[in-house]
This record gives C-alpha cells, sequence and structure tokens, in this order.
C-alpha cells in the first residue's frame, strides 16, 4: 500500500497547522483536522492493528464508528483511553497512540506466527480443546495472547464526566442531508430540537460526496442549515453518538470533547426521535479480503476529499453497486490509476474517462503478506495492485430503531434489511429507511417528524442524483481460502460452515459459537454477509434467517461516562450521624451498619481489646451511646390505636398515654419484619421506633397500609428519624448521669419507671427521655432535635466523667445485647422465623382482632411442631466463642442433618465466657440438651440454654 | 427507563417508583380463611402478557395508586390514585 497525503485537497483539515504524534513508538505527522486513522495513511502506515485471535496484519478498513479494525490505545494528558477507533478519534498533538493486541509493534508483532497454525483453530477450538481437566487452567494464557487493548488499571478520573438530562420536542440523530432536512423542518414548525452526530462535523455523506442542494453545492447547504439552526437556538451536539433507545422514547447519547474532558453522557427524552443514521458499507467477499490496503470505497472517497489523502496508486475496485463509481472517478481524477472489477453484467454507464470497468468479472482472491499485492479474478486473470476498494452494497444503520423494537424488513431492491412498521413517535430518514438519491434521502427527512414538521417545501436535491443498482454478492460457502466475514471476530466463511455443520444454525446460535459480531464493533460491517451466507448454506432466506438482537450501546462507552458522579462514597452514599466530627474527635473507627456510617468503637485501639473494654466497663458504671439511627415513625390520628393494633403483632392499644411496649411487626407471611418499641405519645398519638437499617422499608410499609386500608383522613404518619438525635446514658449509674444533665423531669422511679417517657427541656429545647434498654441495665435515651444534639452530648460527656463513663460502640452494644439474649432481626430471624419462635406466643393464641400476618401464623408451617427456635447456646468452660452461621447438627438415618445454625456469638468480657444466640429446631423444649456444632469440618458441643445469659430476672433494668 | 404518571406528580421515570402488586388482590380478614384462599392471596398472581393493572408507590411522593400498562408493549393507559377515577396517562 502506497498511501500518501496530496498536495492539495482536504476539506476538513488545516494545512497551515501541523501537528504529530507517535504510533507504536514512530512518529507521524499530519494537520488539525486529521483523525489518528486519516494520518496513520497519510504517512503511509499499511498494518495497524493485528488480529483478535490469529494476529493478522489489519489495516485501516472504514471512516467512522463501523471500523472493525484500527482499534488503538491512546495515551494523552487526560489519561488512556483503550480500544479507540482510529477513525473517529481527532489526531492531537502530543499523543502516544499504540495498536492493541500487537507486540512490539503492529508491523512486527512475535504472535503473527499464529496465523500459519490457523487451520487448526476454527470456531471454537478452545472450547473443545481445553475442556480437560479445566478450562480455567488455560485460560490465562490463552486470554493473554487474545484480547485487545490494554486498560490502565491505574486510572483515576481527573474529572467526573457530566449527565445531563434533556427535554426537548424533536431529537435528530444523523446530521447528513436526511438528519438536516429533519431538523430544518422541526425548527421551522417552532419546535426545539437537538440535532446530534457522532462525526466531529455535520453533513455526513455531503461531507465527501457530490451533491447539490436547491441549487447550492451540498457542503454549502449545509453550513447554511447549520448555521440557521445554531442562530435560532437550537443544540447542535458533535463527536456525540446516540448509542441507547430506550422505553418512552428515551436516548442516551455519549458526547466525547476534543479538550480532553471526560465524555458526557447525554440522557435526552424528546416528544420525536427522528433516527437519520445513515448506512454503512459492507466488505466483498474474497479470499484474504482482510489485507491491509483492502477497504471500504466510500472511506477511500472521503479520505481524499475530506483530508487530502489518496489511499493508493494502482487500485482496483470491487463492487456490486453504483456507489463505488464515485470514488473510482475521484481516485483516478486524483492521479490514481483505477479499475473497477463490477460483478454486474451490464457493466456501468457511468464510467467515464480515466478508469478501467470490468464488467462481470469478480475477485476471487487477493495476495500479499503485510500489504495487498495483487488481486486474482474469476476469469484467472492477475491484477498487480497496492490498494483494493470494495463496496458490497450498503447496510443501513437500523441498530436504534430495533432497540426500539422495530420490526426490519427485506429489501430485495437495496439487499438488506430496512425499518418496517413503523414506531409511535420515531421517524425514519435517509439512507437508513433505504433512500438512494439525495433528493429521497432529503423529501424523507423533511417528513420524518410527521407532526412536529413544519409545512414548507423540502429541499431537492439540483444536481446529478445517485443511483445503486446493487446485486447480490455474497460469500460463497464453496469458495476456495479464506474468505473472512467478521474483520473483528477473526470470523471466515468456513467459520460460519462449521457452525451450520454443528447445528447451530439460528443466527443467535451462529453470533455466540463463533463470535461473529461480537467485540467492540459489533459486527457493523460483517454482520449480513454473515447472516447471507448462513441463509445460503442452509437453505432459507435471508429475511428467514433474520438478524441477532440488537442491543445498547451502539458503539462503545466509557464506564465513566455512564458512572458520571456515581463513584468511590457517591457510589451508594452511607448515611451520616449529627455528631459524625464529635465521635471522630473521640476516636470512633466508623463503620457502615445498614446503610449508616456509625462508631464501631472507639479509642483507635486494637479493635478487639477495645469493644471488650467498651462491654466491660459499660457494665460497671455508666455508658454514653448515639442511638440517633433509631427509627422514629410518628403514626398519628383519630384512628391511629387501631392502626397500630393491626401493623403490630402485640395489642398496642391497651398501651397507656406516656408509656411504651415492645412488639414485633410481621410480614403478611407470618415472618417477624421488625422489632421495636411503640411509644405512645397521647390517644393519638404514636411513635414506631424501628431497627436502623430498616426505616425506609417500615415507613413504606406502615403507608401501604394506611392508603390501602384506614385511608388518608385515619391516620397521618411522618418520619421523623432524621429530625431527632437520640442519646442513650445506659449502666448502674445512668441515672445520676442523667439527674446531673438537669432536665427538668422527674426521673424516679414511681415518675419515670421501666417502659415510661417523660419530657424535658436542655437549653430551651424540649426533650424526650424514654426508659427503655438494648443493654438490659437501666437506660435513658435522650431525644432531641438534631441541631441541638452536640450540645447535649457534650454536656453528658462532662457529667459521665465523674462516673468513669464510657463511650458504646456498635460493636460492644452487640455483646451487650447478646448477654442478655434481645435479638437483631435479620441476623438472630431468617426468613421463616414468626413470633412464637422467639417466644412470644401470647397474642398469636389470645389476640382476637386482625392483625397483619395473622392467618399465616396458623399454616401447617406454623403450626409445625418441628420450627427452629430462639435459643442460647453455652460452650464447655475454657472454650472459644462458637463461630457465628455454625450449624447444629445431628445424624438422622446415618445421615448428617442441619438443625439450625448460630445467629450470634461473643466472647462476654463481663461473665468471662461466650455467649451464643441460634435457631435450633424445637429448641425451646430442649433447654439443658447437648447438641453437635460444626464448622469447617470441626464438630464442637454446646448447651441448648436460655437466650438470657446475664442478669435473667431483669434485677439491672430497674436497679 | 419508562414514564409513569404519578396521579399527584405527573410524568415522572420508573426509577422514582416500587412495583407494588397487581390491583385487585383483595386481603381476606379473620382466622376462617381457608389455606387456599390465603394462598391465593399471598403467593398466586396472574402475571398477565397484555394489557395489566398495577400497584406502584411513587418513592418521592410516598403515595400508592393504581396504573393500568401493557406489560408487552409497555404502552401506559392511565393512573389513579386509590381510591379515584382513573385519569390519562
Amino acid at each position: 500500500m502506497s498511501a500518501s497525503r496530496l498536495t492539495t485537497g482536504g476539506s476538513d483539515i488545516d494545512r497551515g497547522r501541523p501537528l504529530s504524534f507517535t504510533f507504536d513508538g514512530s512518529r507521524v505527522e499530519g494537520f488539525a483536522g486529521d483523525t489518528i486513522a486519516s494520518a496513520l495513511l497519510a504517512s503511509g502506515q499499511a498494518v495497524v492493528g493485528r488480529s483478535f485471535k490469529y494476529h493478522r496484519p489489519r489495516g485501516i478498513w472504514g471512516s467512522g464508528v463501523e471500523e472493525p479494525n484500527a482499534l488503538v490505545d491512546v495515551e494523552s494528558a487526560a489519561g488512556r483511553v483503550p480500544n479507540a477507533r482510529a477513525t473517529t478519534v481527532q489526531a492531537t498533538d502530543g499523543i502516544r497512540v499504540t495498536s492493541v493486541n500487537a507486540s512490539p509493534t503492529a508491523e512486527n508483532d512475535r504472535n503473527a506466527v499464529l496465523d500459519r497454525f490457523a487451520r487448526f483453530l476454527p470456531a471454537a477450538f478452545y472450547y473443545k480443546t481445553f475442556m480437560w481437566p479445566d478450562w480455567h487452567l488455560f485460560e490465562p494464557r490463552i486470554r493473554a495472547m487474545a484480547g485487545l487493548g490494554i486498560v490502565d488499571s491505574d486510572w483515576k478520573p481527573r474529572q467526573v464526566s457530566d449527565q445531563v438530562n434533556h427535554h426537548c420536542d424533536v431529537l435528530v440523530v444523523g446530521a447528513g442531508p436526511a438528519g438536516l432536512a429533519a431538523a430544518a423542518s422541526a425548527a421551522a414548525a417552532g419546535h426545539s430540537v437537538v440535532l446530534a452526530d457522532d462525526g466531529a462535523h455535520p453533513g455526513g455523506s455531503l461531507r465527501h460526496r457530490v451533491g447539490e442542494v436547491d441549487g447550492v453545492e451540498g457542503r454549502a447547504w449545509v453550513e447554511a442549515t447549520v448555521a440557521r439552526l445554531k442562530g435560532a437556538g437550537q443544540l447542535m451536539l458533535s463527536e456525540t453518538a446516540a448509542f441507547g433507545l430506550y422505553d418512552h422514547n428515551l436516548v442516551a447519547l455519549n458526547q466525547r470533547h476534543a479538550d480532553g474532558r471526560p465524555d458526557t453522557l447525554w440522557r435526552v427524552r424528546p416528544r420525536r426521535i427522528v433516527l437519520a443514521t445513515g448506512a454503512i458499507e459492507r466488505p466483498v467477499p474474497f479470499a484474504n479480503n482482510d489485507l491491509p490496503g483492502i477497504l471500504s470505497a466510500d472511506a477511500a472517497l472521503s479520505y481524499l476529499r475530506r483530508h487530502g489523502v489518496l489511499v493508493g496508486r494502482e487500485i482496483v475496485v470491487a463492487t456490486n453497486n453504483d456507489s463505488a463509481y464515485e470514488p473510482a472517478s475521484a481516485l483516478a481524477a486524483a492521479g490514481a490509476s483505477v479499475t473497477v472489477v463490477d460483478c454486474r453484467r451490464a457493466g456501468d454507464a457511468q464510467a467515464k474517462g480515466g478508469i478501467r470497468v470490468l464488467a462481470g468479472r469478480t475477485i476471487t482472491a487477493a495476495r500479499g503478506r503485510n500489504a495487498v499485492q495483487g488481486v486474482l479474478l474469476d476469469d484467472g486473470t492477475t491484477l498487480g495492485v497496492d490498494c483494493v476498494l470494495v463496496s458490497g452494497g450498503w447496510t443501513p444503520t437500523v441498530h436504534l430503531f430495533s432497540q426500539a423494537k422495530g420490526k426490519l424488513a427485506w429489501s430485495d431492491q437495496l439487499a438488506a434489511f430496512i425499518p418496517g412498521e413503523l414506531i409511535d413517535g420515531i421517524g425514519v430518514a435517509g439512507a437508513v429507511a433505504g433512500t438512494v438519491s439525495l433528493s429521497e434521502a432529503l423529501a424523507s427527512g423533511a417528513a420524518a417528524p410527521g407532526d412536529f414538521g413544519s409545512s414548507s417545501a423540502a429541499p431537492r436535491g439540483t444536481g446529478a442524483e445517485a443511483t445503486l443498482g446493487v446485486v447480490s454478492l455474497w460469500p460463497n460457502p464453496k469458495a476456495k481460502g479464506r474468505v473472512w466475514i467478521d474483520y473483528q471476530s477473526d470470523v471466515t466463511a468456513k467459520d460460519v460452515e462449521l457452525a451450520a455443520r454443528e447445528n447451530f444454525v439460528s443466527v443467535e446460535h451462529l453470533k455466540r459459537y463463533t463470535t461473529l459480531g461480537m467485540a467492540t464493533d459489533q459486527g457493523k460491517t460483517s454482520n449480513l454477509n454473515g447472516l447471507a451466507l448462513l441463509a445460503d448454506i442452509t437453505g432459507r432466506g435471508i429475511a428467514e434467517v433474520g438478524t441477532t438482537t440488537y442491543r445498547p450501546p451502539f458503539t462503545p462507552v466509557p464506564f465513566a461516562s455512564l458512572a458520571g458522579s456515581r463513584r468511590a462514597s457517591m457510589h451508594a452514599p452511607v448515611r451520616r450521624l449529627p455528631l459524625e466530627a464529635n465521635h471522630r474527635a473521640a476516636g470512633a473507627v466508623f463503620q457502615e451498619y445498614g446503610g449508616w456510617l456509625r462508631p464501631a468503637y472507639y479509642g483507635g485501639g486494637e479493635a478487639g481489646a477495645s469493644i471488650e473494654d467498651e462491654a466491660r466497663r459499660a457494665r460497671q458504671s455508666v455508658a454514653l451511646f448515639d442511638g440517633s439511627t433509631l427509627g422514629k415513625i410518628e403514626v398519628v390520628g383519630p384512628r391511629a390505636a387501631e392502626f397500630v393494633d393491626f401493623i403490630y403483632y402485640n395489642t398496642m392499644s391497651t398501651l397507656k398515654p406516656g408509656h411504651c411496649r415492645y412488639g414485633f411487626m410481621l410480614s403478611e407471611n407470618g415472618v417477624v419484619f421488625d422489632d421495636g418499641v411503640l411509644v405512645r405519645l397521647d390517644e393519638h398519638r404514636f411513635i414506631v421506633s424501628c431497627s436502623s437499617s430498616h426505616v425506609a422499608a417500615v415507613h413504606a410499609r406502615l403507608e401501604e397500609w394506611r392508603q390501602d386500608r384506614f385511608g388518608r383522613e385515619a391516620v397521618y404518619i411522618h418520619n421523623a428519624t432524621a429530625q431527632y438525635a437520640t442519646l442513650t446514658v445506659s449502666g448502674p449509674n445512668a441515672r445520676q448521669v442523667v439527674e446531673a444533665l438537669d432536665l427538668g423531669a422527674a426521673l424516679d422511679d414511681a415518675s419515670l419507671p421501666h417502659m415510661a417517657i417523660a419530657a424535658g427541656r436542655f437549653a430551651g429545647d424540649e426533650v424526650r427521655i424514654a426508659r427503655v434498654s438494648f443493654t438490659g441495665d437501666r437506660s435513658y435515651e435522650i431525644s432531641i432535635r438534631a441541631d441541638r444534639a452536640e450540645a447535649l452530648w457534650a454536656r453528658m460527656r462532662q457529667e459521665g466523667r465523674a462516673f468513669d463513663a464510657v463511650l458504646l460502640g456498635l460493636e460492644s452494644l452487640m455483646i451487650l445485647r447478646a448477654e442478655k439474649g434481645y435479638i437483631v432481626i435479620g441476623k438472630d430471624t431468617d426468613g421463616t422465623t414468626m413470633p412464637h419462635d422467639l417466644g412470644v406466643a401470647g397474642p398469636r393464641t389470645k389476640r382476637a382482632g386482625e392483625f397483619v400476618g395473622k392467618r399465616s401464623l396458623f399454616t401447617e408451617a406454623g403450626n409445625s411442631a418441628d420450627r427452629n427456635q430462639l435459643v442460647g447456646l453455652a460452650v464447655r468452660e475454657g472454650e472459644a466463642p462458637l463461630a457465628t452461621g455454625a450449624h447444629g447438627v445431628e445424624k438422622r438415618d446415618g445421615r448428617l442433618r442441619s438443625i439450625g445454625f448460630v445467629t450470634s456469638s461473643y466472647q462476654s468480657p463481663t461473665l468471662g465466657r461466650p455467649v451464643a444466640l441460634a435457631l435450633i429446631e424445637r429448641g425451646a423444649a430442649r433447654h439443658g440438651e447437648t447438641i453437635d456444632v460444626q464448622h469447617l469440618g470441626v464438630v464442637r458441643q454446646a448447651t441448648i440454654v436460655a437466650p438470657c445469659a446475664f442478669d435473667p430476672e431483669g434485677r439491672r433494668l430497674h436497679a | 427507563m419508562q414514564l409513569f404518571p404519578c396521579p399527584f406528580c405527573g410524568p415522572r421515570e420508573e426509577s422514582e417508583f416500587h412495583y407494588g402488586g397487581e390491583a385487585g388482590n383483595l386481603r381476606p380478614d379473620g382466622s376462617e380463611v381457608t389455606a387456599e384462599r390465603w394462598a391465593g392471596y399471598l403467593h398466586m398472581r396472574d402475571n398477565p402478557k397484555g394489557p395489566t393493572r398495577e400497584i406502584w408507590v411513587h418513592l418521592t411522593c410516598g403515595e400508592f395508586f393504581a396504573m393500568s400498562r401493557d406489560s408487552v408493549n409497555h404502552k401506559v393507559s392511565g393512573s389513579t390514585a386509590l381510591g379515584e377515577a382513573e385519569r390519562g396517562a
């Protein structure tokens, strides 16, 4: 191949602004306006990559998003982008470009030898050969030899990708003649328009093909139309690929920026979509049709007219249609010797001076090593060439239409699938809709906005009009040599034939078996040739074979663009305590618990020792704990008492104002869903205190029952969890500390007994004091406006000093509650645990009224005697704690079976021995029994005991 | 990404909603309900192909409502607040 830059021409480039970059370490010269591909061609670089499987040398094939071969890794100041298509990335000064899957360079690749073994490496070779003993033994080495670009594992975003949500009346995808006509029509009708194009400049085919619109040269019409749209305030997005079309007209687009900014993701929801996505030229099947120097005829014309690059000197053009003649003539006019090999009998009337036409002929094979050097025709003649241009017809870019569930129709006239029945809200225009001439494209564009278009006349093509006259030129299953169907996935006609022989006759199976149509280009150039070949082999029509499913993305999209700001700590943001800074100052080590970032333990020392120390000291004098995450959902209204009776397993309406009651909420299937304390403030006002991690779910459940069963007027529900901080004082000396806070509430046990509340004030703010306990010691939960909590916490710590108060993290609290046998829902219960499994059978047997889950408690399963029930487990003296998750096991009929499992297990520093909770089959009736407990193959003995291991009489609650 | 019409807030993206079950699955009250009837309420669903009426909750406003839509072509024909007449999508 002897591509070179001409001394003149090239509408996209600015010869006054030269630039240079490196490719595989060598310097490449170019101009502003070059793509990486055009600069590589201009410098005569024939081999730009190695193929995925066989490491065949490959050159540039196309000039846009369809490019299957020229994938490169691009390093710039903005970072490294793997697998970029050289045809769509603008060349910039100083970037480092490397070929993919080649080492050390694309030109001299040490794995090139693989190709000599190609006949032993057909489709599915790896699957078949490396099955025994285990594919995973071979996978790393095979993956290292195959594959594409290299991901920068140290990559960090310098800047977060923007994500834009946008609404408009009409979104036009594709700024070729049809798209421009559509945008102009919608804009003229007074609608807001977004016009997006994946190229750097609008114009589509008018940028490199001759055309005349309304008496104006095509490119001038493009500039004028764009200027008019911009002037009217319409949004033009260049280098923006619409890659996904989703339900209800949502279109996702990825916009690249030339200035190194990360890509922007657009989510546009137009009232109408116009798809003017064009068509992609197909390769022509002949042996060795993948050699560097064989490229799309249309791409060659584009490089000539847009970049002033002549792709070869001795050129053969292989075609089955009229569209290849403009490139042929143009290249001849630029100084190349051009021969057209046209498979059609009639030859072509357009053939003009300078080009030779061989009508009724086809190429059967190309020859050459790292570049094409000659072609063999079906009549046995050979031609020496340095470049072969191919045009096997045009495949409409129906991807987005198909993503919208649009049905395709086969057109014999175009030898392609085009959109069939149209879909509401979506118009198609131009080549994607099957138009050939400029006039048709413009007319279809102007009509595509439908009700959103203007009634004024469509722009008209006024010059010579394009024709197509395409005939079938599909791969021949009996052809000799290696005819490449899919360049990027290294699939040949023989692979398709093999797949069919092995009965993979569905296109979806063909794709997965041979990888035809996979990888980054998703078969944009190869799919139709592949399925036409399959149709021929299996004796079916192409329409009958059908296409594989088109799925987003149309072109590769960086994860950074899809993620936007949702990364690192923003990926799943944690909820934070109002007093986080104070806890940090006190040395708290934070962990996430149920979505909340909470102190795990304090002091920053060794975790185990710190936690044990907190748990021990909490029992000795007094402990302070931030329980702000506890749910505080207010239930207010005339039927509030009736409502909580229905919601809870326990009767709640008998609760006296000013008091609290512990209870369970069940699911409708009778399983314990949440537990907690219900506070009754007055006749019609309750506070549901639910588990910290369950607040949203409990709130949603309350709302559902309220709206569905009770009605809006009966009760009102307000989640006030985040509005209050709840600070807890617990321990034998808790009352003295709370008294010192001077809250103005009577704290004697007659005025404020266990499970009662009192109102007080702190520094002018109302506080609510609740005597409820999760530690088993006398406790006061003091709730205060979240924004005033800091002073109260400081005061508590100050008053606590005299009592050697300890700060409790969540880990030590877990020990304290486990010592008492207090459960955590979801940890000490599972998806089968009913309230009577937890020792609370009263309401089940006694309650008359209806409540959530009631009927389920009396099903066959609910009545079963073999249920797993909550128990404590004691280990032998001196032994270590059981593993949480260890299974109780027993032998029955000679087989080991599980009889339940350990749910919580800790070393209790106060008791000086381990404590454990477990769900054990018939456990409630088995206290005193010793069972086997197995974990990771080790079997230990444990004795079933009551869940409460510490102060079973509950004296300390009142001490 | 579908657009659902919240009867209170208007059209919003589907990620703002949670599915609440098929509409018309009335809860049988009382201890006398047969096991079959109760199991039907808990577990048996029609899962229709085509037109369907469902309960959804709009998480951002907290309101449950009934929505009529087509499970095949995803066309939404309307929604109602619980206990109100259907309004157009």
